[in-house]
Parts: C-alpha cells; structure tokens; sequence
C-alpha cells in the first residue's frame, strides 16, 4: 500500500499536501481500492469556504457513494475540473492527477491533529486485518 | 464493515480468495462483489465470457404425483403449459398478491420440478411451499446446501462449455435444460442467465463444484474467462431492466405496476394470489416501473426521489452507473401519467435536480439466443 512520506493523512483516508497556506487534498491508494471504479466526483464551487470535518464534495464508484470531510477549514481556492470527464483518474492516480481540491488554510493549527505517515500506515493495517 | 460470523459460504470460498476477490456479506453469504473491477468485468461479460458464482441461491425439489398441480397453484405463470426439460420463470404470490419471490420452475417430469429461488428468500419460499402443500401427494425438498450453481455468461459461453462437454449444447434452447456431464460429472446445465447476454446456468453437487469451476477457469483461458463478482451482476441485470427481489418487488408490492403481468396468467384455474390480482388488473396501475437515465452526470441510487416541477412523482428501486452507456441508469416507479419513453423528469441527487429522462426497456438490446 502506497503511502507517500511528504503528505498528512485522516482516518478518512484522505491525504494533504501542505505548501505554505495552500493544502491540495485527495484521496488516498487504500481508499480509491476499497472505492473500486472511481465514476463521478462531485467538487464544491471555487471560493466557497468549508469547515474543518465537514462534507465537501462526493466520490462515487460503481457500487457506493463516499462523502469526503474537509480535513482543514479554509476557502476553495482550485478544484481538479479534469475530475468531470475523467474521474477514473482518482483510482489510477491517487496521489498525483487525481487530487481533488486545493484550499488556502484558514487555521495552520487544523493540521495538528492530521495523521504522519506512520501513524496512517499503521490505521490502514488496522483495517485491513 | 460488518462481522462475517455468521455467514454461510459457498464451495468456491477457496477459489475466491485464489483469484482475489472482494469478498462481502450478502443476503447472509460470505460472496465476492468484485475481483478486478465491476467495469472491467461488465465488460467481459459483454464482450467474451465470464463466470459467476450464484452457489448462494436456493434449490427447491418437489417430487410425487400432485407436483403439477401444486406448483400451478403456488405459480402465477401457466405450469400446465410447460413441456420436460423446459425453464419458466414466474413469481409465486402471496394471496394479497404481494410476491413472496420470483425465481425459475425447471420441470423434468410433471411429477418433478425444481425451482431455483433467491438466496434471501429460500427458507421463506421453502416453509411458505410446505404450509400450501398439505392436501398435495408430493415430497418437497431444500437442496440449497447440497448444490452448487455457476453462471456462465457472454457470446463465447457455449464454445467454452462445449469443450468440457460431450452434450451438444447447442441443442438446448433458450429457457431449456440437459442433464449433462461437465469435466465428467453430473450436472443440470439450463440454457438462462441474468446478464442479457447468451449463457447457461450450472447445477451441480456441492462436492465437486471446485472441481469443475476450475475446470472451466482452466479451459476458459483461451476466451479470456474472469471471474465475476456480484457489482457487475448487478450493473449486468440493470441495463436489461431485470427486477431484483427486493428492490422491484416484495410482500408488499403490486407486480402488475413492476411490469411483469406478462408471467401472470390470469386465464389459468386457480393460483394463489388471483382473486386480489385480477382486482388490481381491473382497477388500473397508480404507477410504473419504468427504466430512468440521467441526462446529466451522475450515478442513480435506489430510494431517489423523481421530481416534476419540483413534485415527486416517483422513486428509484435500483440504480447504478451503466458501463455500457457510461451514464447513471435506473429502475423506478413513477406515476402513470409520467410512465412514457422519452418523458422528461428530474432525479434528486443530494442538493441537485438533475435532469433525466424514461428509457424503454432494456437499455441495451438483449442478445439472449432466442431460437
């Protein structure tokens, strides 16, 4: 199970490349595969501000329905429009095209309670046992 | 996720688990949902051939020399006309005309049948026989555990079977059945399926159902076989507008309104069930199952409300996201005077209105090998 060392993580498999105030945020390889086919991702509009461990947009498989949970508050600044026509590009890469929004951080110390790499590593064990 | 203590499995748990799949609870079996994909395995199915196991669904035997008549009265569908070897699917109702379930009537002898039911219903149906046997000289057996069942389904499903068979199974019709030996064993092979596509469905012994699946793995190499999970069995049936016991009906719903007046036979002597049917066929269907895709992005859900200038006019019993089309397909009621192809509505997606619009059924031309 892949688990990049430059990202944080939440126990709802989400992951957050943090750069200054911005965080671009995603789902994660163990969350795409419980997933299965990736085919419809509903993002929020640019500008709109969510609140930290608040739904933000809906990832769709075949079989089920997702709702992310910001990990952060703060305002949309992006979201990942290739998503639209190909959200498939979530299970084929999770931690890169497949980002899903970018958002300029209203409180540095909502990261604080985000997961390290190990910690993550260790959650998706959990699961998976 | 659910614990898995209590849940039956079927031969090919083993199996399963070889060939990685997903393995989840359903209708209290331990099966597998998915092994490479649903959209990889949909396809398979629609473009080749694969392989599903379906050992949970139950198998019901009834035997002795009122077999006849009591299955023609448990059935909705004409019993009496069916010929040996010959497949029927029907519902069995109960008297308020709620469906107990729908499932297929195999007839080897008019004092012989067997039914093959749904795996959440197969107590149900078996005690619900036996409580409308009494004054009936049969003998009514549940041979689920015993019996394994395979699917094998798609364009190529014939030419890989007959490699394991001496049988020409091209001499079994659509809606018919052989006793034919597999890989050397005992097996009912009947010429049906739930994908569409052109396939049969495998009975055998439990005891040698791993056997003669990987057997059928084996030679299915050559046909790029795969097994499939249930996702895409039920993206398969979706696209052709098949009802799911359920979803499209239950104890409490009107099968004339699910569409499926076509395997009642009101014409027929006395079944259970046909008093309070013929009084809903007088009155009129309120509402229609009718197939809905969704003109927009999106995936359908069953439980979907459908909306007419903002009104709800109906609601999805299944939905999905159709491989086939790549657009979000489903099954739902809706009001009579909306119950027209081409009708435009909107489905309530979350916060959303999307727009959608009724498709005639099936969604893709079925390519069963009608004959």
């Amino acid at each position: 199970m892949e688990v990049p060392k430059d990202l944080l993580y939440t126990l709802e498999h989400e992951w957050i490349r943090v750069n200054g105030k911005n965080a671009v945020i995603g789902i994660t390889q163990f969350a795409q595969d419980q997933l299965g086919d990736i085919v419809f991702v509903e993002l929020p509009e640019v500008g709109s501000l969510i609140e930290k461990e608040s739904p933000f947009g809906v990832v769709e498989s075949v079989k089920t329905v997702s709702d992310l949970f910001a990990p952060v508050g703060g305002k949309i600044t992006k979201v990942n429009k290739e998503l639209e026509t190909n959200p498939e590009i979530v299970n084929s890469e999770p931690f890169g095209e497949g980002w899903i929004v970018e958002i300029e951080l209203s409180e540095a110390k909502d990261l604080e309670s985000l997961l390290d790499p190990d910690a993550y590593t260790e959650q998706c064990e959990k699961e998976m046992e | 996720m659910s614990t898995s203590s209590n849940l039956k499995v079927t031969p090919l748990i083993d199996v399963h688990k070889e060939f990685r799949g997903k393995l989840v609870p359903f209708a209290g079996w331990k099966m597998p949902i998915q092994f490479q994909g649903v959209i990889p395995e949909h396809q398979c199915v629609r473009d080749g051939v694969g392989i599903f196991d379906v050992s949970h669904m139950g198998e019901i035997e009834i035997r002795g020399p009122s077999a006849k008549s009591l299955v023609q009265k448990l059935m909705t569908n004409d019993i009496d006309s069916m010929q040996d070897n010959q497949v029927l699917y029907t519902l069995m109702c109960l008297e308020t005309g709620g469906v107990v379930d729908d499932l297929l009537v195999h007839r080897f002898s008019e004092d012989h049948y067997f039914l093959c039911v749904n795996a959440s219903n197969t107590e149900k149906d078996f005690q619900w026989i036996l409580k409308n046997s009494d004054s009936y000289d049969v003998a009514i057996l549940n041979t689920s555990s015993v019996t394994a069942q395979f699917a094998v389904q798609g364009k190529n499903s014939e030419a890989l079977l007959q490699k394991l068979c001496a049988t020409q199974l091209n001499e079994i019709k659509y809606y018919h059945f052989e006793k034919v030996k597999i890989h050397n064993f005992e097996s009912i092979i009947a010429r049906t399926g739930y994908t569409g596509e052109d396939g049969f469905e495998i009975y055998i012994d439990a005891r040698h159902a791993e056997t003669v699946f990987r057997a059928i793995m084996d030679t299915g190499k050559e046909f790029n076989l795969q097994p499939i999970g249930l996702g895409a069995r039920d993206t398969l049936r979706m696209e052709m507008g098949y009802a799911l016991y359920g979803n499209e009906i239950n104890e409490q719903s009107k099968p004339l309104e699910a569409g499926l007046g076509w395997v009642i036979k009101l014409g027929k002597e006395d079944f259970i069930g046909k008093t309070e049917l013929e009084k809903q066929k007088k009155a009129g269907n309120k509402r229609k199952l009718a197939g809905i895709r969704l003109l927009d992005r999106g995936v359908l859900r069953p439980h979907y409300q459908i909306l007419k200038n903002g009104t709800s006019v109906g609601e999805l019993t299944s939905g999905t996201f159709s491989p086939s089309l790549n657009t979000g397909i489903g099954l739902c009621y809706v009001s009579s005077e909306y119950a027209e192809p081409g009708k435009k509505l909107e489905v309530k997606i979350r916060k959303l209105n999307v727009p959608a619009e009724l498709v005639k059924l099936p969604f893709l031309p079925t390519r069963v090998k009608k004959n």
